[in-house]
């Protein structure tokens, strides 16, 4: 064990909690994008009024989600044990979880750019 | 005991002959009923839903009969509404669900080398709740009562009684019935997966079978519920007149819709996901390697998971959303075809790289995929909003949702059910047979359903019960029927190469050469589960550890006896499986049987409106759960720890996370929650509707006082649960009692002010949508405070009764955890009611 004090993401370590992370910051900008044009659309009759607010917060998500996938690209390639990695020891099941991790902030960083681009092309309630 | 002494044969049959009599089904024409194991009710439980989809596939036959030539007149147009919604219906909620459950109930104890599920006896409620709503509701067909507004019950049509009968009402209570038997089966495998699972069986060894169970009994605690709430408001408008979607007072039918399709297109993937995990299971065993990318599949199931509740507004391209969020809906229905692409390849890649050999299961998976494959490229196709306008509503959509309902469910289910016969039975299943049968279906799906994409580009609607000559449709829909009878007599051969089971001769043990834990399984099978709980240390255990069959046969892994005469099992921890505890399971019982009756009667009797005896049903319901709670459950074991083997010795006690009732207790609550915020969709869903939305005559109503009143007791009551927890844990037993009671008349009183915001204020539901959703906030969550005076009032029971001390203290965290939802629920619901500034 290294005497200093180890950096915050190494600390982070990935778990069952953390792996649903990048799908879950997927699910909630999927809301708050559907709610936001849903509601301005029914209150407001227009919604392209606050592209600012919805260009933040799909940002927000996708630094989130490519957080989370540096974390857990690090710690997807922890040293220690033989491939495959396929065994019952601390590192590999480790190396699962962020490999798992991993693999979802991948799908969850396209998924959020897929449910952004429709704003791009349409631009209003109709 | 040290491994030596299991080296003893005389020991050894000692132990054999303990675990024999403690796990010995009980016998009898009707004590046998009475079982719990997970051996008896996971095979009632698949034969009950086979039965219900044969059934169901007769009803399509005679839709196809009719179909058959143009204007025919062998149905009227009444009853071939009754028979597809019926089909849709019944193959959806009776065969599909349920038949994920039943094999999960039968495969996942040994998938996970665990003597049985945690809670057997939800197991058996869940299974007796089945057959019950079940029956009800297929039964109706034979006397011209079946519901007939489509599997999805659209409102307006369905919810006014002059337009549509009983059937509505037996739809909607019937299956709210089967949706609680769903739920409950949900809190059993989630709790199995993450706490039952051997020693050292990490959640990267864990079988990938095990990985989609998880997934999808989460998708179901966040599915199913929403459609619990849309149940709610769908009869509280038909027996009560309240117009949550009646337009003319402020309703709005397409609430129900949102409210349907939340659940029901995750219920696609839901069906489809445990049929496919059948396939990580056969996959690895007939290519004779490990699976390649086990991390890809978790990938794609979780993934799918999430993206499937993105979904659900592609159902309602045709209902005049805006565009805006058609296409959000439309860019996340397109997204999910990666991950489901992602598992289609690992399954291959593993094929390719492993040495294959060919047998009747792995036809029926290849076949399989390949009729998925094309239910998939026409889904990507409808996915698209503008072409869906086109395909809306016509035979296109039948064509595609049966190429994935057939290719990802019904003949994965049948791969699943050769491979797994010999699991069951001890006996393999004709390979012959089986073949022909194959050929049959495969056949006669395509030619079924291949021309219905043809017809429904040509215009067929979905749903007619005829049409003209002047279409030219009658060939497509004369090949079409010829297809079905087709599947059917394939279908056919499967049962009649299952009714020749019982005169063929035993298999060998794992007949496939499997490596994983279930293939443990001995063809004269005992039913204690599994000898002895393995050290698990690779995911293929039968393949790569040394000795492993024989040293789990003689007992040399952990719990090989039942010195103390009772059903147990090891629990974990959720990660990296270590050994928490030993738990003690429930054994034969009636009491899930008459639950599951008393319950139904409540459902049953409210569909007849015999309001007073349903009421009395529900009191008898809550009677019989209070003791099965009270005999059943949280027991203070005899001694505080016994040993497990090796040296290991585990306590027989354990409360609080890591228990599985605290667990169930969690889930069950999320679920409730789950339904509980469909409710509130629904008050904001009203607000985006109008223009003003709280209608004249109504402002300022219910007020501010009593909903505040309302949510400070609740949130009182919430505090004094959690200072009871406290005192207790410390000792304080006499402090602890205090806080309960003092609880109690909180949460008693909070019944009353949650109720008097609205009857104060003369809010007539009936009047408008408003003041009908407000009432039903103010009722759910006062409903929830009569449950807390439940609860608070039995753990101040346990407590006086001497169940509960400072040390034993499982049933009043539980209550804390129900009391934490409690609490969430007040605080929205009150401010929600009593806060929002268009109705303040």
């Amino acid at each position: 064990m290294k005497p200093e004090r180890r950096k915050w993401h190494e600390r982070l370590k990935v778990t069952l909690w953390t792996l649903i992370v990048p799908p879950s910051v997927w699910a909630a900008h999927f809301l708050c994008t559907y709610l936001w044009a849903a509601i301005s659309c029914a209150k407001a009759g227009r919604f392209a009024e606050f592209p600012t607010l919805f260009a933040v917060a799909t940002l927000l998500a996708l630094v989130v989600i490519a957080l989370s996938g540096w974390i857990a690209w690090r710690q997807a390639r922890t040293a220690g044990d033989p491939a495959p990695h396929d065994q019952g020891t601390d590192i590999d099941r480790l190396r699962f979880l962020a490999k798992s991790t991993l693999l979802l902030a991948g799908l969850s960083f396209v998924a959020v750019l897929f449910t952004a681009l429709p704003v791009l092309f349409i631009g209003d309630c109709r | 005991m040290s491994l030596h002494d299991q080296d003893d044969p005389a020991l050894r049959a000692a132990q054999e002959d303990r675990l024999r009599r403690v796990w010995e089904p009980p016998k009898g024409l009707f004590l046998r009923w009475s079982d719990t194991n997970n051996n008896q009710v996971g095979v009632w439980y698949v034969l009950t839903a086979f039965a219900f989809m044969l059934f169901a596939g007769v009803l399509a036959l005679v839709m196809r009969t009719q179909l058959a030539v143009p204007e025919n007149d062998l149905v009227d147009p009444g009853t071939f509404n009754q028979l597809f919604t019926l089909h849709g219906s019944v193959m959806m909620f009776l065969f599909a669900v349920p038949m994920f459950e039943a094999v999960s109930i039968i495969l996942l104890p040994q998938l996970l080398g665990a003597r049985d599920l945690p809670f057997p006896r939800l197991s058996a409620f869940g299974y007796w709740s089945f057959l019950l709503g079940g029956v009800f509701v297929s039964g109706s067909i034979f006397f011209d009562v079946a519901p007939d507004g489509g599997w999805f019950m659209y409102p307006p049509l369905t919810t006014r009684t002059d337009l549509s009968g009983l059937g509505a009402d037996i739809w909607m209570l019937g299956l709210s019935f089967i949706e609680v038997s769903s739920v409950a089966a949900a809190v059993e495998l989630i709790v199995g997966v993450l706490k039952c699972r051997p020693p050292g069986m990490r959640l990267n060894l864990m079988p990938l079978y095990a990985w989609y169970i998880l997934v999808v009994a989460v998708m179901i605690l966040f599915a199913f519920p929403p459609l619990i709430a849309g149940d709610v408001l769908f009869e509280m408008e038909r027996l009560l007149d309240w117009p949550f979607f009646d337009a003319s007072r402020g309703g709005d039918p397409l609430l129900w819709q949102h409210l349907f399709w939340i659940f029901g297109h995750p219920e696609v993937y839901i069906v489809f996901l445990p049929s496919i995990a059948l396939f990580a299971m056969l996959v690895p065993t007939f290519a004779r390697r490990h699976l390649l990318g086990y991390p890809w599949i978790v990938l794609a199931a979780v993934g799918t998971a999430f993206l499937s509740f993105g979904l659900w507004v592609h159902h309602m391209f045709a209902t005049g959303l805006p565009k805006i969020s058609l296409a959000f809906f439309s860019a996340a229905s397109e997204a999910v075809a990666i991950p489901t692409g992602v598992q289609i390849f690992v399954f291959l890649v593993t094929l390719w790289a492993g040495r294959v050999v060919w047998s009747t299961p792995l036809l029926y998976a290849a076949g399989s995929l390949a009729i998925f494959v094309i239910g998939g490229l026409t889904g990507v196709m409808v996915a698209i909003a503008p072409f869906d306008w086109q395909a809306h509503d016509t035979y296109f959509v039948v064509a595609h949702l049966h190429y994935v309902l057939i290719g990802g469910t019904l003949m994965p289910l049948f791969a699943g059910l050769y491979y797994y016969w010999p699991l069951v039975t001890g006996k393999k299943l004709s390979d012959r047979l089986g073949k022909i049968a194959f050929w049959m279906i495969f056949v006669g799906t395509n030619l079924c359903f291949f021309p219905m994409h043809l017809s429904g580009l040509m215009g067929m609607p979905r749903r007619v019960f005829t049409y003209p000559e002047e279409l030219e449709l009658g060939g497509l829909n004369l090949a079409s029927t010829i297809g079905s009878f087709i599947i059917a007599a394939g279908v056919a051969v499967i049962v009649l190469d299952l009714c020749r089971s019982p005169w063929r001769t035993k298999a060998p043990r794992n007949p496939w050469g499997a490596g994983t834990l279930e293939w443990l399984a001995h063809p004269q099978d005992e039913n204690w589960g599994i000898r002895s709980i393995p050290l698990i240390e690779s995911r293929y255990p039968i393949w790569d550890q040394d000795d492993f069959v024989r040293k789990v046969d003689e007992g040399r892994f952990f719990l090989p006896d039942a010195e103390e005469n009772r059903r147990e099992t090891i629990v974990t921890s959720v990660l990296d499986a270590r050994p928490v505890s030993v738990i003690r399971l429930g054994g034969p019982s009636w009491l899930p049987m008459l639950t599951a009756l008393a319950l139904g009667g409540v459902f049953i009797l409210t569909t007849y409106h015999f309001y007073w005896a349903a009421l009395l049903s529900g009191v008898l319901t809550l009677a019989l759960v209070l003791t099965w709670l009270w005999t059943g459950t949280a027991e203070i074991p005899e001694k505080p720890c016994k040993p497990i083997g090796h040296g290991i010795e585990l306590p027989l006690y354990i409360s609080g996370s890591a228990a599985p009732g605290w667990w169930a207790m969690f889930i069950t609550m999320m679920a409730d929650a789950t339904a509980f915020s469909g409710l509130v969709f629904g008050y904001y869903f009203f607000w985006t509707r109008h223009e003003n939305f709280v209608p004249a005559g109504m402002e300022g109503a219910p007020g501010l006082f009593w909903p505040m009143v309302a949510l400070a007791l609740g949130v009182a009551s919430w505090l004094l649960t959690i200072a009871a927890r406290e005192a207790n844990g410390g000792g304080r037993i006499g402090l602890a009692r205090t806080a309960l009671l003092a609880g109690i008349c909180a949460s008693g009183a909070g019944v009353g002010a949650g109720l008097a915001g609205p009857w104060l204020s003369g809010l007539d539901p009936t009047a408008h949508s408003y003041p009908a959703i407000v009432w039903t906030l103010a009722i759910w969550t006062s409903l929830h405070a009569a449950v807390a005076v439940i609860m608070q009032a039995y753990a101040l029971a346990r407590s006086l009764f001497g169940r509960i001390d400072a040390h034993h203290d499982a049933d009043i965290r539980n209550v804390t955890v129900y009391m934490h939802f409690f609490a969430l629920t007040a605080v929205v619901a009150y401010a929600t009611i009593g806060l929002f500034p268009e109705a303040a």
